[in-house]
């Protein structure tokens, strides 16, 4: 048994760890507060006045629109390939045995570990010695490559947790693969695929370097907030959009963790 | 007999689904291929082919005249990725992602200590959720919301200014390499957003190698008669050291493929990221932009190896 005394932090501890978590948090409220300043040409602090004008400014705007339809679409078709792809690739992984087992996790983890830089130039000398011009399907293409990691990881631990007994039994009792995959498999791994699915749209979404080099002349919504970074132009807009995009992506990390919570892996591990 | 051994096999299934069924139970290997076929070719064929397509470039070279690419095996390109000035973005890049790494190391240590050893409950979930958000929240936005810190007429400048330590700023400014004309263009502006935007991902990797180390065994050393010191110098950080190098292939890696944060923030000198997005995209140097990023992915390759030998993917 431990002591009493030492189940209690040391003092300095506390303030280390507290200060840390500090460093993470407060840049992110910064944005909060700057979405309702009344200065547009410079990122003065502290705000000279506080108003609401340029949400009713950013909701009128086409271009932000236009971007934010398509990082949607854009997350919806990627997210939607890599559940696919990725509880495929977790069915197999983890329910057979077979040989390079291990090469296809690697296989699977590879386009995240290696710098999103390479990915992207990859892809795009690829498209170009393909002759496939860039579009909407090239930005999904790049998308799903590195999203299927994230389904992946989510899926082959919930896979890990069903019991083979649960499937022989439904194949004793006479359900045939689709119906064992329907009735069994499937309300099993719901949950786990639901969150992967969330991660991956909340990835695609935010994806901006791999994006760069595959697609056109389109811009998604993190491509628009990179050319207001490099050359500001709309300030108190971009700020209200920075806003959002952070509301947009904390609420699928939340449900993700809501759904995996009583699970024994971590839903965002593997980004 | 012979009633009992029959009913042993059941007749085939009926309708189409029952015999696809039946014929995949029969042949186990039909099925993993079906099952691996779909990710193999997009992840094996799409992806892995488009690598090898560019790394087979930097063997290639560019006629300097024409500016076309000359498709004959040479090894001009990487003579041209050796020179001095290629070597200084090199090394520039690896000791950044040297020094974030570090940095990263020691921020996140007394949070992952602390999650690890004496949060509970629901002050455990808490904690998680605390590095969860931030990490997952939008690149870009965080990227952004140093620029509004970092900005001359910003949040830092004020608050400093509060304090009264404006002689310091401007005495760090003055510096040699870290410093420079404001915060938001200098190496130390670079290095701060490199740290802030990698040091979660160096947080649940070490959580998780603490969580394995036994309270009896930090007990026994304080029986033993070590003093706290001694037990975290002998006993606590040896075994969390897998978790730190297992988190440190995150900041590593990350910081030295980022072309974006130097672009925003930082000094005109480029970072390794920034050589390959410029030589392949103005200077249209395909070839020397795939040997570029050959040097990602030695040193990646050299320090997944060295990171395997020390026990970290147990970490992960």
């Amino acid at each position: 048994m431990l002591s009493e005394k030492s189940n209690r932090a040391p003092f300095g501890l506390k303030i280390a760890a507290a200060a840390g978590l500090a460093f993470m948090h407060l840049p992110i409220l910064l944005i909060f507060l700057y979405a309702f300043t009344t200065e547009e040409k410079s990122y003065q602090f502290p705000p000279p006045g506080l108003t609401t004008q340029w949400f009713t400014t950013a909701w009128g705007r086409p271009d932000v629109w236009a971007a934010l339809t398509l990082s949607v679409k854009v997350a919806s078709i990627a997210t939607a390939a890599a559940l696919v792809l990725g509880t495929l690739c977790a069915a197999a992984v983890s329910q057979t045995r077979f040989f390079g087992r291990e090469t296809i996790s690697l296989l699977v983890i590879l386009p995240i570990a290696l710098p999103g830089i390479i990915t992207g130039i990859a892809l795009r000398s690829a498209f170009s010695i393909a002759e496939i011009p860039f579009s909407f399907w090239t930005i999904v293409l790049g998308h799903a490559t590195f999203c299927i990691v994230v389904v992946y990881n989510n899926a082959v631990a919930r896979f890990r947790r069903i019991s083979g007994s649960l499937i022989e039994a439904s194949m004793d009792l006479g359900a045939d693969g689709f119906q064992t995959f329907r009735y069994v498999i499937l309300p099993n791994i719901g949950t786990a695929l639901l969150a992967g699915g969330m991660l991956a749209f909340a990835l695609s979404f935010d994806e901006v370097i791999v994006t760069t080099f595959t697609a056109g002349q389109q811009s998604t919504l993190p491509i628009w907030m990179l050319e207001e970074l490099i050359r500001p132009r709309q300030r108190p807009v971009t700020n209200v959009v920075a806003m959002v995009v952070v509301i947009v992506t904390f609420l699928p990390i939340l449900g993700a963790y809501y759904l995996t919570r009583d699970g024994d892996q971590i839903a965002g591990a593997g980004k | 007999m012979t009633i009992v051994a029959e009913s042993f096999v059941l007749p085939e299934r009926r309708g189409t689904a029952g015999r696809v069924s039946d014929f995949f139970w029969r042949h186990p290997h039909v099925l993993l291929a079906v099952l691996l076929g779909p990710p193999l070719i997009w992840l094996g064929i799409v992806y892995l082919g488009s690598l090898f397509a560019l790394l087979l470039q930097s063997f290639f070279s560019i006629d300097e005249f024409s500016g076309l690419i000359n498709y004959e095996f040479t090894l001009a390109t990487y003579r041209q990725l050796l020179t001095d000035a290629n070597l200084d973005i090199i090394l520039r890049t690896v000791v950044m992602a040297a020094l974030v790494t570090l940095a990263s190391a020691v921020i996140a240590f007394p949070i992952a200590y602390f999650a690890a050893r004496y949060a509970r409950g629901k002050w455990k979930a808490l904690f998680y959720l605390a590095v969860m958000l931030p990490l997952w929240s939008s690149y870009l936005v965080k990227v952004y919301a140093w620029k509004l810190i970092l900005a001359k007429e910003g949040i830092l400048t004020w608050f400093v200014d509060k304090l009264n330590l404006l002689w310091l700023l401007d005495a760090w400014l003055s510096l040699p390499i870290v410093g420079g004309n404001s915060l938001s263009i200098s190496y130390t502006g670079t290095f701060i957003v490199f740290v802030y935007v990698w040091m979660p991902f160096m947080i649940l990797p070490i959580q998780a190698a603490l969580e394995r180390v036994p309270a009896t065994l930090i007990e026994a050393s304080s029986d033993l008669g070590g003093t706290p010191a001694q037990t975290f110098r002998h006993v606590t950080f040896p075994l969390a050291l897998p978790g730190i190098v297992a988190g440190s292939i995150f900041t590593f890696s990350l910081t030295l493929g980022d072309y974006i944060i130097p672009q925003i923030i930082g000094s005109s000198r480029l970072f390794i990221g920034q050589a390959v997005y410029a030589q392949q995209g103005t200077a249209g140097n395909i070839p020397l932009a795939a040997a570029f990023t050959v040097v990602p992915i030695v040193i990646m390759g050299a320090y997944l190896w060295m990171a395997k030998r020390m026990g970290a993917f147990d970490a992960l």
